[in-house]
């Protein structure tokens, strides 16, 4: 009887624990699952804060590291928002939208006052960082770190080489103008499209027929027209002492006045003020291919003996050259738009490519001021290759620092 | 007075920009924030010259009927009619509502756009008369430049068969070696120009813009 | 005077006749050429791919009608890949006549959208592209490196108010969008320089992640930026446009053009082989003719 009470004792022992330990299975299954839904994930930790560097102020710069419950752990958290207040214990704001698996934020607000998210400069700043999860209910703020502050830059650092490489051109330029002053000769190679010029002038009075000079479709800040200037202010005096005709029509108002007054003064400068006409130099369009309609019809009722375009051209240069090779014109060419040279070089019967267009003022002058530019260029010229060689080894050697002191961002 | 203003102007103003691409802070943004509004300004202001140098000079063609007169009146006409539609019959001169009228709409869609497109479209005549006069191998380097330029035409030819991959290959080395080195190269020297062009500019030893030798 | 005279002395006017032929011709033909893909392209594929429902980008169309054959396919693919995902375009245009080409692209663009349809196996639903919610038209503005620069510091400087006159700050889409740090990337659409004033000002500036497509002609001289890293995608011309197209999954004009240009290159090669043979053979007699006197 003992033993049959303690058989059944075992048994209702075995019974009442199984259904303990599968109650308790489940038991422990759901406190797991509320243990995860309802612990709070471990907070970001090591969060640093400074002012925005190279910056015009307005924005600081944030870091942390990952909650230990991102990516393991718990696995709980999903991702994170700054918060950011004035005072430790006023009233947090939301900087940022759900930042997903990074470390690193900029705040930046707006700069002027009135502004929606205005950021004052020198004001106090607290943020934290909040670790969230699935459950918006359930998060882990990290400590709260403060105050910072941001400002303003006098110098931006990411631009040092080209400073640098400014600083270094200006001391080439000042160092062989003031040695081209002092007497010594400079060699500068001769350009055959800019000695074409003179003779082609001459053609064109010997034909009795005018020069058509086109500006290009460049902004009077662009240095391809500021140079093309220089070669229209040799063009309009040679005309001027030739008395033969001129033509500039323009594609921009402010390069149209601009080369009124250069051709206006090269007039006077040859003594020939009467024979110059406001006319001479006249607005089309800032239409590409209406400009070039209006020159290609120029160039086709006029029949100039000679057409030079210098200053930026873009897909209009070949239209342009090709009508001036079947009206029978001379043509000189010159631009910095390196996809435009070839089509300059088939059809016209000089070219200047590229750099030479700038050069051009130093060859006609011949002042010693500009052949100093020019040598300047030279040895500048000299000095990049150098750098690059030097970058290029270090590269190999898997050195970066060179290479990445000349990246310029930002 | 009236040479060295200028000059005074562009010295200042050219280094106050020079100088403002280095300082990130907001005072010297606002100086580049307010040049910028004065380079529209101006820009706005020498339209209107350029508008005055086109009408004077095709009235005056017209007035004394020179060769060809015709075409100036065309001009005016073309001119004058966009304007009036532009400015939607007058009613908005401050907002680009004039732009949606539908006279505008329709010149612009009807005659702009063909007129521009087929100017365009004339490139391509151009091109194939200048490859065929320039594509001659008349020495080494010319035959090096035209088999360049027949790999580049070719490389997506589907009639080449098995040649097609080898020569978007062969291409694809063209552009991104011999041609970008000798693209960089020009690139550095038109750079360079540039910069020894805008410091002439800027410490006044090139003043041929202003008419000056 | 004997054939390989007439050939030296051709009259242009004949290569001008034998291409209008031949583009007409194949505009006709329904011929389909198979389109390779480049990597440069598929990068910008890629990008927009990975934009996400509520992104913003910025999309400026630098172009004037005479580029439209080789550009305008990029624009609205790539707009309607962008309102088929919901990420919200700014249009904006630095070429004078770019307005109508915003304009004719937002009108054919929004009734496209209205239509279902899937592209690479993914179904989009039609809807309704709104003004302000959907895009943002900012207009025309001139000198485009300063307008570029002051967008950098925030659109409100050179755009006050949109293309229609709606002050930027009463635009929804516009709320909080200030420059383009709140853009993923611009994507741009340009004929002449205003491209290297994207990656001067734009990219240098203001480091936007910058992608180009760019006509046909300009397309090599923009590779040394695809290589240095200032650009992270390049389609140039007609091609690219084709290209995009079939990456997108939606074909149009550029992939028909395609066509044409393949013929088109074919004469063009046909003329430079006949023009060598004229020159080899006229250089040859000539020299002959030397050796006898």
């Amino acid at each position: 009887m003992r033993l049959k009470l303690l058989f059944l004792s075992c048994l209702l022992l075995i019974f009442i624990c199984t259904s303990a330990f599968t109650q308790d299975e489940a038991v422990v299954a759901d406190s797991l699952e509320t243990t995860a839904e309802t612990i709070s994930p471990a907070p970001a930790t090591s969060l640093t804060a400074i002012d925005k560097p190279d910056d015009h102020g307005h924005g600081i710069d944030l870091s942390w590291e990952l909650s230990a419950d991102d990516g393991g752990g718990l696995m709980s958290v999903m991702g994170y928002m700054i918060y950011r207040a004035t005072s430790p214990d006023g009233s947090y704001e939301a900087r940022s939208g759900l930042l997903l698996n990074v470390t690193a934020y900029s705040d930046v607000g707006a700069m002027n006052e009135g502004e929606n998210d205005y950021m004052p400069d020198y004001t106090d700043y607290y943020y934290k960082v909040r670790a969230l999860t699935t459950d918006s209910a359930v998060f882990a703020d990290s400590e709260i770190l403060g105050p910072v502050q941001s400002f303003g830059q006098w110098f931006n650092w990411k631009r040092l080489s080209v400073l640098l490489l400014v600083a270094g051109f200006l001391f080439l330029t000042v160092y062989f103008i003031q040695k081209a002053k002092g007497g010594a000769k400079l060699f500068v190679r001769r350009l055959a499209g800019i000695e074409a010029v003179d003779e082609a002038i001459g053609r064109a009075t010997e034909m009795g027929k005018p020069i058509l000079y086109v500006l290009g479709l460049g902004t009077a800040a662009d240095i391809a027209t500021i140079a093309s200037y220089t070669i229209l202010s040799r063009v309009a005096k040679k005309v001027a002492e030739y008395q033969t005709g001129l033509i500039v029509p323009c594609y921009d108002p402010i390069v149209m006045a601009i080369a009124q007054e250069t051709v206006k003064t090269s007039y006077m400068n040859a003594g020939r003020a009467d024979a110059y006409n406001e006319d001479m130099v006249y607005f089309v369009t800032n239409q590409q291919f209406a400009y070039v309609a209006g020159v290609n019809g120029v160039m086709l009722r006029d029949r100039p003996a000679t057409n030079i375009y210098m200053g930026k051209f873009y897909a209009e240069s070949l239209i342009l050259a090709e009508t001036g090779v079947a009206a029978g014109s001379i043509q000189i060419a010159g631009t910095d738009e390196i996809s435009q040279i070839p089509f300059f070089v088939v059809a016209c019967d000089y070219t200047l490519i590229g750099e030479e267009l700038y050069a051009a003022s130093a060859y006609l002058g011949k002042e010693p001021l500009l052949l100093g530019s020019l040598k300047a260029q030279d040895y500048a010229k000299a000095c990049l290759i150098f750098l690059a060689i030097i970058g290029f080894i270090t590269l190999m050697f898997g050195y970066h620092g060179i290479v990445d002191f000349f990246h310029v961002a930002g | 007075m009236k040479r060295q203003l200028p000059l005074a102007m562009v010295f200042i103003f050219g280094f106050l920009m020079i100088i403002q691409y280095f300082i990130p802070h907001e005072y010297s943004e606002w100086v580049n924030a307010f040049l910028m509004d004065w380079m529209m300004i101006i820009g706005v202001f020498a339209l209107a010259l350029g508008l005055w140098s086109l009408t004077r000079v095709s009235w005056d063609k017209v007035r004394q009927k020179k060769p060809n007169w015709g075409y100036s009146i065309v001009t005016l006409a073309g001119l004058f009619l966009m304007m009036f539609f532009g400015f939607d019959y007058f009613r908005h001169f401050s907002t680009a509502v004039g732009s949606d009228n539908y006279m505008y709409i329709h010149f612009y869609r009807h005659i702009v756009i063909p007129i521009q497109a087929t100017m365009f479209s004339l490139l391509a005549f151009f091109i194939a008369s200048a490859a065929y006069r320039a594509f001659r191998a008349r020495s080494l380097l010319a035959t090096l430049l035209l088999v360049a330029a027949l790999v580049i035409m070719l490389r997506f030819n589907p009639f080449l068969g098995p040649l097609q991959p080898i020569m978007e290959e062969f291409s694809v080395w063209l552009l991104n070696v011999p041609n970008l080195a000798a693209k960089r190269a020009i690139v550095i020297g038109v750079g360079l120009g540039m910069v020894a062009t805008a410091l002439k500019v800027i410490l006044g030893i090139e003043r041929a813009y202003l008419g000056k030798d | 005077m004997n054939i390989f005279d007439r050939i030296m002395s051709f009259d242009r006017r004949w290569i001008f006749l034998s291409l209008a032929i031949v583009c007409v011709v194949t505009f006709m033909w329904p011929f389909h050429v198979p389109i390779t893909l480049s990597n440069e392209v598929r990068s910008i594929y890629n990008r927009f791919d990975s934009l996400k429902e509520g992104d913003m980008i910025y999309l400026s169309v630098d172009y004037d009608p005479n580029a439209l054959a080789e550009l305008h396919p990029t624009t609205y693919v790539l707009a309607e890949m962008c309102f088929r995902k919901n990420v919200k375009v700014i249009f904006g245009t630095l070429s004078n006549l770019g307005q109508g080409m915003v304009d004719q692209v937002i009108d054919d663009i929004t009734d496209s959208v209205m239509l279902d349809k899937t592209y690479n196996g993914v179904f989009y639903e039609g809807r309704e592209i709104q003004n302000g919610i959907d895009y943002v038209f900012l207009g025309y503005k001139p000198y485009p490196a300063m307008v570029i620069q002051a967008m950098g510091l925030d659109f409100r400087v050179p755009f006050p108010t949109d293309y229609y006159g709606t002050p930027l700050d009463s635009i929804p889409i516009m709320k909080g969008v200030k420059n383009f740090d709140q853009c993923k990337l611009v994507m741009d659409m340009a004929a002449g320089n205003v491209a290297e004033m994207w990656i001067t000002y734009g990219h240098g500036n203001y480091n936007v992640p910058l992608a180009l497509a760019v006509t046909g002609v300009m397309g090599a001289d923009m590779y040394p930026y695809l290589n240095s890293g200032q650009i992270f995608g390049l389609a140039a011309g007609l091609l690219g446009s084709a290209q995009i197209e079939k990456l997108c999954d939606n074909p149009g004009r550029a992939i028909d053009g395609m066509r044409i240009q393949l013929f088109a290159h074919i004469l063009i090669i046909l003329f430079i082989i006949m023009g060598n043979i004229g020159f080899f053979v006229t250089r040859r007699r000539k020299k002959m003719g030397g050796d006898v006197r």
